[in-house]
């Protein structure tokens, strides 16, 4: 939590920002108590997070609405687009990654290597640029925006979802088939899938059983923190594909120096980040034996 | 319950434990260790593709302006949009602007603030590792904690954040990447010296009463140099990365600058009407940048990390 007070205290006189350097002395100090900006440091992060905690978020800077009512809708529609890119990310990096782990050293190995960080290499919004020019523009298959007509059904939805899941995908694709490689090869080196293989039992077997079993684990741990990633990821995608995401809102806000959205996204997206985080710690816990058994030695 | 290690994006944790013990001994050990390393650098094929990918847009960079058909910034309105010609390679954007001249020249920026952010970030980030991993205790315990606080943030959300409060400025955008990148550097090179810390030539320069900056300088910090150099070019590819990212953003560097980012933030809204030519070059130009960068990292990592 010390990123927040830190992030907070940084944006100095909030309402000499919102009526620009030439307005009156006196109708900035007007604002600040208005917008409670002339209490001390302390006072005004005691009086944001103690509000934050009750659910009220104060109100827009610029719109005047309250902030729970600017974010709620586009935290929705970012939830929606974060999964589908899961959805589609997330089995198919794993099953690169144990393909290319399966085949170490051949050229389908450094073909998904290579190409897994090469792609995650690139930005976002170049992805993003490469598949609007093929697919929307050249083939015409998918719309140019991810905002789907109002009381659009599922598929049309996905439709619309489908190009900036994909750019998502791109980047993360690398990481996690990265992980899901390495934490393979340990797997099929380890002793115990030696034993496994000598005792006789079929291969897809061992696989399943042993190897995938162990090499699952520490993919996990970087699927969540991706999911801080991917928070980052969403503020682009949505701003080229104008969706009414959690990041394009953040986006607005931050060019409009809407400092009560910005704050409240912000630790919105913190908290995201910190229940991944607790939700992969859980599953690793579940998953491995180890971890569990220690717990409850302590 | 234990938090399950976080892996760093870029498979970044397993230097630590690739322990450069074999370098332990200075001098002329060490000496044939770096020309061995060199020598396996200059086999690897992608340190070489990526060096010439990344040679390329650095002469670029120095020597663009002079040898680009056109100014990078002489706007031309009657002539904007023009589609890829033979005076015009690769088109004119919405304000008559050559793209070629604007791609070609565009590297400077990027590269200048991307290297500068990621030598800001090695230097801030190996004395963060080197005062962490050797002290321990509650320096380590305070100083992880905040670093653990600055990690928990998306860098583009961060840069946001920074930005709206400082201004939009290439200094701004330098300095945001340096700090935010300092913590991921300084846990890498913390893991390496809590492993070097333990050895016998560290606690014979404490025998010997040698003062501690120069422990941690003068012989922990040319045994874990393997993990910095391999970290710095890591991060050189997220530094371009992000700072096209805010860039395109409209918060890093300011128009009318020929950034790659810019150029895209400025076209994207027009590929649906079919200008695609101001949108896909500066593209084009990003991806190969960071993937050229991306594949010397990789040469280094594997001729630093055995």
């Amino acid at each position: 939590m010390i990123i927040f007070l830190a992030a907070q205290v940084l944006p100095g006189d909030v309402a000499r920002r919102i009526l620009g350097p030439f307005a009156d002395q006196r109708a900035v100090d007007e604002l600040s108590k208005e917008l409670g900006t002339d209490q001390s440091l302390l006072a005004q992060y005691w009086d944001w997070i103690s509000s934050f905690v009750t659910g009220d978020l104060g109100e827009s800077a610029v719109t005047g609405r309250p902030v729970s009512d600017v974010l709620l809708d586009p935290l929705v529609a970012s939830a929606k687009l974060a999964l589908l890119a899961f959805i589609i990310v997330v089995p198919l990096s794993i099953a690169g990654g144990v393909l290319a782990a399966l085949h170490e050293g051949t050229g389908r190995d450094r073909l998904i290597s290579v190409g897994g960080l090469s792609a995650t290499a690139i930005p976002e919004f170049v992805w993003a640029v490469l598949f609007l020019l093929i697919f929307a523009l050249w083939l015409g298959w998918f719309p140019t925006t991810a905002q789907p007509p109002d009381g659009a059904g599922l598929f049309t939805q996905i439709e619309y979802l489908l190009l900036p899941s994909l750019c998502l995908v791109c980047v993360l694709f690398g990481y996690i088939a990265r992980m899901a490689r390495a934490g393979t090869i340990e797997a099929l080196e380890a002793d115990y899938t030696r034993t496994a293989i000598l005792k006789g039992l079929p291969q897809r077997t061992v696989i399943r059983r042993h190897v995938l079993r162990n090499s699952l684990l520490p993919t996990i741990a970087v699927v969540a923190t991706q999911a801080g990633y991917l928070m980052g990821g969403l503020v682009i995608i949505e701003t080229i594909f104008n969706y009414q995401g959690i990041g394009l809102t953040l986006a607005r806000a931050a060019t409009q120096k809407d400092i009560p959205v910005l704050q409240s996204g912000v630790l919105i997206i913190g908290i995201v980040y910190l229940v991944a985080t607790l939700i992969a710690d859980i599953l690793y816990s579940v998953l491995n034996p180890r971890v569990r058994l220690e717990a409850a030695a302590e | 319950m234990s938090v399950p290690p976080k892996p760093a994006p870029a498979g970044a944790t397993e230097i630590g434990t690739a322990s450069p013990a074999a370098v332990g001994a200075r001098g002329d050990e060490a000496r044939l260790a770096l020309k061995e390393r060199l020598a396996l650098l200059r086999r690897s094929k992608s340190f070489i593709a990526g060096s010439i990918i990344v040679g390329f847009w650095v002469l670029c960079a120095i020597f663009g302006e002079l040898v680009v058909p056109e100014d990078p910034l002489a706007t031309d309105p009657i002539n904007d949009l023009m589609t890829p010609s033979a005076d015009h390679w690769f088109g004119t954007d919405r304000l008559g602007r050559d793209v070629f001249s604007r791609v070609i020249t565009g590297a400077r920026d990027i590269l200048i603030a991307a290297l500068l952010a990621t030598i800001l970030a090695t230097v801030v980030g190996t004395a963060l590792g080197l005062v962490t991993g050797y002290f321990r205790g509650a320096v380590d315990d305070v100083l992880s904690r905040i670093i653990e606080a600055f990690l928990a943030l998306p860098v583009i959300i961060m840069g946001l954040l920074v930005t709206v409060s400082l201004g939009r400025s290439n200094t701004t955008l330098i300095l945001t990447i340096g700090i935010l990148f300092a913590p991921i550097i300084s846990r890498t090179v913390r893991a390496a010296v809590l492993t070097e810390r333990e050895l016998e030539y560290v606690s014979a320069a404490r025998l010997r009463n040698e003062r501690t900056p120069y422990i941690l300088f003068g012989e922990i910090l040319p045994n874990v140099t393997g993990p910095i150099v391999v970290e710095f070019t890591v991060r050189l590819g997220y530094a371009i990365f992000v700072a096209a990212g805010l860039s395109f953003l409209g918060f890093g560097i300011a128009p009318p600058a020929p950034d790659w980012g810019l150029q895209v933030a400025e076209h994207y809204g027009l590929i649906s009407g079919g200008f695609w030519w101001p949108v896909l070059f500066p593209s084009l130009a990003i991806a190969t940048l960071v993937i050229g960068v991306n594949l010397i990292a990789d040469g280094v990592a594997s001729a630093f990390e055995r």
